[in-house]
């Protein structure tokens, strides 16, 4: 193992490093905390320059109550959860055939489409931004969820189909050989032998497509607009220019739109971990 | 590769003629589960890369009469001062943002210790990358205010003058990029962390008979083993720094004076807001970009590809 365990050093390293660790996360998240103790304190506090001191009253739930019942927050929240939930269904349903298609057989131009993948997903946005807003306007579906979803859902077939390409590759190949010698049908081999054991990989990408579907701006602002169908990291703007310089309302805003993700997070680590680090190691 | 038209199995010879279908089926089967995936991509994916190629050379405000006008918008770029300040802020987060895989392997070999509580310390310092990049800027930028921000009360507070970071033009960007380093670092750290945990025990016992540690050790036994973790590393912190959007979005708007602008940016500028709908010019501004972005996706597909060859011959 490297570093050293701190085990093996002396009484005085182990304390030192003991003590080093949490006075180096609390200056790693030093301006979160900031945010999470300007969304407890009174509007008082601001107007009097009280800024760092302690809270003059304590108002977690009239701050939180605000962002929840007197704002347009819980219907960004719903848009949002509308919005991602549909684009990881779709989008590891069909990059869980994909996978399959490149990662079982072996035709001509399998490496071709797989690298199309690959490189759709990593083009800046900015390139595809008029076309598919244009195709977007057309189809009648400019500021829907649909409009968006079928966007990301799209998008995110290139990552995921990388994702489980790559998984089902490392899969024994034995079984399905064995499963064709028997003579199943091809596409039950998808279905009861190969699917079962992509558990862990749809586990793990769902979870990552969630995070990264609910932290989505930009198609948010090109493609929609207002409350009917911005997800709540569009919203947020608006809400700010509800709440202007109402720095204890717009932190406990912004700490609302971050839960979903962050909750999901410390739920799932183990796959969220798995997924986002799959390739780090050979 | 020629042969997967024929299945190599022992078919039962129930039937003396196979139909079509069942003499093919090794190229209609994965043709069949990959067309839903593939149409989606090329709708959306595929053909807007082509599709913005072509709007490029038009003059066109997205809803009436598109003109055509050839290379003009590619002309217009060479003399946009914006257009060169962009260009510039990009190569600022590029050199920058690299910052986060040194910084990244530095917390992780910090973390990679087995001390109690070691996991929830990991998981807390890996949590800004679960955090939108909205929400990063937004974070940011009050931690940066010049009265309120909590960075400013410290600098002060140890007698020095307070900094107003996202109004000075020459400190906004930096500033930003600071901000998107946060969850970029944690996102290495991540890489790097699973990384060391596979690194070989045996190697490392090696190492340190053959004497060597601290620094050598790292150098000549640890890092080789983490060019995986490095090469993924590098991937996501390119493609990172050149979409970065959302950060200039919310915490300066581009400004102040335009400062912070990048192409990202700018062509959202040019072709969706107040400046008016210029869609040629800002998907001239877009294929630059694309054609920056091109030059490392071309590097990443060259090494992946060579993995497989690597893969497929062992």
């Amino acid at each position: 193992m490297f570093p050293t365990p701190i085990e093996k050093r002396s009484r005085a390293a182990q304390i030192t490093y003991q003590s080093l660790l949490p006075l180096a996360l609390i200056l790693w998240l030093l301006p979160l905390i900031a945010v999470m103790v300007f969304s407890i304190r009174p509007f008082s506090d601001f107007t009097q320059g009280n800024y760092w001191g302690v809270p003059s009253s304590f108002e977690l739930f009239t701050n939180y109550g605000m962002v929840f019942f007197e704002s347009d927050m819980p219907r960004y929240l719903l848009n949002s959860v509308f919005i991602t939930v549909p684009t990881v269904i779709g989008a590891v349903a069909l990059s869980c055939m994909t996978g399959f298609a490149l990662g079982i057989y072996r035709f001509r131009g399998n490496l071709l489409i797989f690298f199309m993948f690959i490189a759709g997903n990593f083009v800046p946005f900015q390139i595809l931004m008029v076309p598919v807003r244009d195709l977007t306007v057309d189809m009648g579906l400019y500021d829907t969820k649909l409009g968006l979803i079928l966007f990301h859902v799209a998008f995110q077939t290139g990552f995921c189909t990388l994702f489980m390409r790559n998984f089902i590759r490392a899969l024994p190949y034995e079984l399905i050989e064995a499963a064709r010698v028997e003579g199943v049908a091809e596409w039950r081999i998808f279905w009861f032998v190969v699917l079962p054991l992509m558990r862990p990989a749809i586990a793990a990408l769902s979870v990552l497509i969630f995070t990264f579907i609910w932290n989505d701006y930009f198609w948010a602002i090109v493609l929609t607009q207002g409350p009917d169908a911005q997800p709540v990291t569009a919203g947020i703007t608006s809400f700010n220019s509800q709440f202007v310089a109402q720095y204890h309302l717009m932190s406990a805003g912004s700490i609302v739109a971050a839960i979903p993700p962050v909750a999901i997070f410390f739920l799932m680590q183990r796959h969220f971990i798995a997924g986002l680090t799959l390739g780090a190691v050979k | 590769m020629s042969s997967s038209t024929t299945p190599a199995l022992p078919m039962h010879e129930v039937r003396a003629e196979a139909t079509w279908l069942q003499r093919n089926k090794m190229i209609v089967t994965p043709l069949l589960f990959l067309l839903p995936g593939m149409l989606f991509f090329a709708v959306y994916v595929i053909f807007p890369i082509f599709q913005s190629f072509g709007i490029s050379l038009y003059r066109w405000d997205g809803l009436g009469e598109a003109t055509y006008i050839g290379l003009a918008n590619y002309e217009e770029l060479l003399t946009d001062r914006n257009f060169e300040i962009s260009l510039v802020n990009n190569l600022k987060w590029l050199v920058l943002y690299l910052l986060a895989i040194p910084l990244g392997l530095f917390i992780a070999l910090f973390l990679n210790q087995t001390v109690m509580g070691i996991r929830l310390y990991k998981s807390l310092f890996f949590f800004p990358f679960v955090l939108s990049q909205v929400v990063v800027g937004l974070v940011f930028s009050w931690f940066y205010l010049p009265r309120e921000g909590l960075l400013n009360t410290i600098i002060t507070g140890l007698g020095f003058d307070s900094l107003n970071i996202l109004g000075d033009p020459t400190l906004a960007t930096y500033g930003i990029i600071a901000a998107g380093l946060w969850p970029q670092t944690a996102y290495c750290m991540i890489l790097y962390l699973t990384g060391l945990n596979a690194v070989d025990p045996e190697q490392v016992e090696a190492g340190r008979l053959d004497g060597a540690k601290g620094w050598k050790m790292l150098w000549y036994v640890i890092l080789p083993q983490l060019k995986p973790a490095t090469f993924i590393a590098f991937v996501v912190t390119i493609i990172g720094a050149l979409r970065s959007f959302d950060l200039i979005s919310v915490m300066t708007n581009g400004g102040p004076f335009g400062s912070t602008r990048v192409l990202s940016f700018y062509m959202f500028e040019r072709a969706l807001s107040e400046f008016g709908f210029r869609m040629g010019y800002g998907s001239a501004i877009a294929v630059v970009l694309f054609l920056i972005m091109l030059v490392f996706i071309g590097y990443f597909l060259w090494q992946m590809w060579r993995d497989e060859r690597e893969a497929r011959r062992g």
